[in-house]
Formats: C-alpha cells, structure tokens, sequence
C-alpha cells in the first residue's frame, strides 16, 4: 500500500466502521425479527427523523442552546477558580476538597431540587449542564498553572517578577492548552448535563421528547432522539478541537516539524 | 549593612555562608562557610562533583534562596530578596513555546526596569536591539522561528540573549552548555566569551567541565562534595582572548590537570 492510500483508508476508517456497524444492526434485526418496539431497525429510525425532522429540530435547538449556556457558564467560572487554586495554595488547600466532595455527587440527584428551587423549563438544565461540565475545566487550568518548570519560575522571579506577572506571562499560556483540551471533555458533558435534566423532569429539549415518545411505545423516535444527541456532542467536540488547535499551536509542534 | 562596596571592591561577597536544607535532625547540609568574593566584571567559574551544591550557591547569590548562616552582599548590601536585574541561564533553556525567539528575548524587557515601562512606546527600538543581539550569535535569521523549531544550541543561544538583553550586572549561568554535543558547546564558548568581552558583566559559571571552566574564567573555585566547602581557588591568567587552539597549549593543559588532581582527590 502506497502512502497516500493508507492516508486515505485512514481518514474512512471511521465511516466504514460506522457503516458496517449500522449494516450488522440492520441485518440482527432483520435476522432475528426483532420487534420495532425493543429495537428498531437502523433504516426505520433514518425514515422517522426524515419524517419528524421539523420536530426533532426544534427540541435539538432547545437542548443545544441550554447546553451552549451553561458551558459558557462553565469556562468562565472554571478558568477563574482553575486560575485561583493554580496560582494560590491556600485556595488549593480550601478549596480541593470541597470540589472533589461536589463532584462526587451524581448530578441526576440535583435536578429534583433544582426543580423545587427554579420550576420546570431551561434553568434547571442550564445549570446541570455547568455544574457537571465545570469540573473538568476547573481541574485542567489548575494543573497548567501547577506544573510550570522551576528553572521558568526562577527566570521570572530572578528579573524580579511579580506573582501577577509570572502569572500572565507564564502561567496563563502555559494553562492555554490543558484549558482547550478540558473543552472536549467539558462540552459532551455538558449535553449529558442537559439532556439529564430534561428527561428527569422538563418540558423542552431532546430528552423531554425521548421520553414522551418512549411513553407512546414510539421506540423509532426515542432512537431518532439518541442519534441526533450523538451527532450533536460529535459537531460541538469537533470545533473544540478545531478552536483548541487555533488558539494553542504550539503545543502541537511535534506533528507541525514532523 | 557591613561597609558599602568601594568603587575598585567586590560586587558580590560571600561571608562564611552556610546552606541546610530542611530542619532539625533531617537538615541536609549543601553548603558549608562558603567564602567568595567577586570583583565587578570579574568571570568566576565554580566547579566541583556531582551534587556538591553548585547550583546552591548561585541561588543563594541571586537571592532565590536564604542563607541559613553567613551572609550574602551585593553592592554593599545585603541579599534578604531576590535581587532584581539578574541574568540567569540554565542547562534547560526554559524558552517558551508559545513565544516566538524575538519575543522570548525580549520578556525581560516587559519585566524589569526602567525598560518595563517604556516597553510598549519603545517596543520598535527594543525589537531592534533583540535582532542584533540575536545576529551577534550567529542568530540573525531565526529571530521569528519558535523555540521549538530550533535547534538545542540554538536554542542555548537565544537563552544566552534572553539572559544578556537587559544588560544585567550580573550573569549567572548554570551549566548553560552541559546539555549540548563537543562542537556546538565548545563553539558556544566562544560566543560567551565575545560576549563578555564586549559587556564585562560580572558572571558565575556552574560547570563541571573543568575546560570550560578554565576557558572562560578568571577565576576558577573548586568544590568538595557535599557538604560543599571551597578547597581551592585558581586564578586563571591566561590572555584573552581565547580560542580552542590556545585550550591545548601546555599552559592551559596544565591548569586543568591541577583542576582534575584536586577534584579526584575527593572521590578518593
């Protein structure tokens, strides 16, 4: 195999896969006459979100504004709590194991008693979707901030920096990467933030609507639903990547020389 | 503040100090009664084994570190801070990646005074400077290239730029070259000493080359191991400048076999 075909069976690999994933599930179960209302057939669900593509839309746009919302919330908070527990030990030693005590919490148990707090509708959403996409961003600039060099440090502190400055020159650059990195992470828990909170209790978005089908027996929609939150958390994890890579191109530099 | 320097003294003195790392029972004592004085412009060299407390020492000199006993004057005073308007090049050259080579040149110029807070209405003139300087090491090409495309000499070079830029009083240099292949460390003594001759900085080399050592040095400070203690002082007075050629005449040879003889005899 030539370099440029193995470039090329590189970059279909994951639509064969995808494809023969797909084909293996149709043919179980055409094979095994699988009931629509257990499984449905993958061509099945195709002709249901072409049939309702109006509907599935509209509660997909609702899901993703919500979930777009709180991981803004979730950058903006992180990287200045991610910043203070990296740049200061006395907030590191408060405020660490509180995180890691709030982390720990199943995040499906806060949506009632967001419920009780805010009523139904985007809010409770919203912040579940923060809430559990805040942690990593957090832990991420924190760990930037927290493994800059010593020698770097004594560079800076022998021209007489100051702790702002050693903290604007180096650390908040070097913390640049961990932060687009977290992003991936953070922006596909942030959908299942929101999307939890819809199904536990709600009246808009994908999972409000997954939930309503799933209680008419309509297995075809249910999946439609699954597939449209799957394609969604894949587009926003890819422009993470691709906003990681712009901002930060110097941390890529083995594959830019190489 | 014992006595204020006088315009022929030392710039930096070291008296009787000591260095313990840790507390109590567990203090690891790197440093011991070390006493060191450097006149202005004068290259000292310190060398010594592995783990005598080379690097300790030029901590304790910037001020990076405290004494535990002893104290440490610069300028007639003494160093309770770090002290400002330092050079300083380390084996790792701590360039940074995001930074373009110019732009790494020129930090010390947004941080120190009086240069930090002309930085931006002078940023041009400052460029140019860093340009220069650059080229006057043979980087004249490289200035907007990233660290990372460079390679470790040139990298060691920028870092040497990075150190000079704002024309400190004193260099402090931690085996700057101890990471780099025969050739290019030997080439880059040379540049140092270029460099030196043109701006008679006060400079503290940490090597355990005894060739560099006596290359680039006036003075060359050997070092007991651990506790570190001065066990020789040799002024090296050999004209400058040098080159590699003059590295192999029997003079030169024969200072560094002393150097060697007093340093074997600690592993003995």
């Amino acid at each position: 195999m030539t370099g440029s075909q193995s470039r090329l069976l590189q970059a279909a690999m994951p639509w064969l896969v995808m494809a023969a994933f797909l084909l293996a599930w149709e043919a179980s179960c055409v094979g095994f006459a699988i009931q629509e209302i257990i499984l449905p057939r993958p061509s099945r669900i195709m002709a249901v979100s072409v049939d309702r593509f109006d509907i599935l839309l509209r509660f997909c746009l609702e899901t993703l504004w919500t979930t777009l919302i709180g991981f803004a919330l979730a950058i903006a908070c992180g990287l200045v709590l991610g910043l203070a527990i990296g740049a200061s030990p006395f907030v590191y030693a408060g405020l660490y194991p509180l995180l890691i005590a709030f982390n720990a919490i199943p995040k499906v148990a806060i949506v009632p008693i967001l419920m009780i707090w805010l009523g139904v509708g985007a809010t409770p959403a919203i912040i579940t979707a923060f809430v559990i996409s805040f942690f990593p961003i957090v832990v991420n600039v924190a760990t930037g901030l927290a493994t800059i060099e010593p020698e770097m440090r004594d560079v800076m502190r022998s021209l007489g920096a100051t702790r702002y400055e050693i903290l604007t020159k180096v650390g908040i650059p070097r913390a640049m990467p961990y932060l687009f990195g977290s992003l991936k992470v953070a922006i596909t828990l942030a959908f299942i933030g929101s999307v939890i909170s819809e199904t536990v209790g709600g009246n808009r978005g994908i999972g409000f609507l997954m939930l309503s089908a799933g209680a008419r027996n309509d297995t075809a929609t249910t999946f439609a639903g699954l597939f449209a939150i799957a394609i969604m958390g894949i587009l926003m994890y890819a422009l993470c990547a691709v906003v990681e890579r712009r901002m930060t191109r110097w941390a890529f530099r083995g594959e830019m020389i190489g | 503040m014992s006595g204020v320097a006088a315009a022929d003294g030392p710039l930096v003195e070291l008296r009787a100090v000591s260095l313990a790392y840790g507390r109590g029972d567990g203090a690891t004592l790197a440093l011991a009664d070390a006493t060191i004085s450097i006149r202005k412009a004068e290259f000292i060299a310190v060398v010594g084994p592995s783990g005598c407390g080379k690097s300790t020492l030029m901590k304790l000199v910037t001020g990076l570190l405290p004494a535990t006993s002893g104290e440490v004057v610069v300028h007639g005073e003494q160093v309770v801070r770090p002290i400002k308007g330092v050079g300083m090049a380390f084996q790792n050259p701590t360039l940074m990646p995001w930074r373009t080579t110019l732009d790494n040149v020129l930090l010390p110029l947004e941080v120190v005074e009086p240069y930090k807070r002309q930085f931006r209405a002078r940023k041009a003139e400052y460029a140019e400077k860093a340009r220069a300087l650059l080229a006057s090491v043979g980087l004249g090409g490289f200035a907007d290239k990233y660290p990372w495309q460079l390679s470790g000499g040139m990298q060691q070079r920028s870092n040497l730029c990075r150190a000079l830029v704002h024309e400190p009083e004193i260099m402090m240099l931690d085996e700057p070259f101890g990471a780099l292949d025969a050739f290019t460390r030997e080439e880059l003594w040379g540049v140092m000493q270029n460099l030196w001759l043109e701006r008679r900085f006060t400079a503290v080399l940490v090597t355990h080359d005894l060739r560099e050592a006596v290359y680039l040095a006036d003075t060359v400070y050997v070092m007991s191991r651990r506790p570190g203690r001065i066990v020789m002082v040799r002024p090296i007075d050999l004209p400058r400048p040098r080159t590699l050629a003059s590295t192999f005449e029997p003079a030169f040879v024969d200072i560094v076999h002393g150097l060697r003889d007093r340093i074997h005899q600690e592993y003995a």
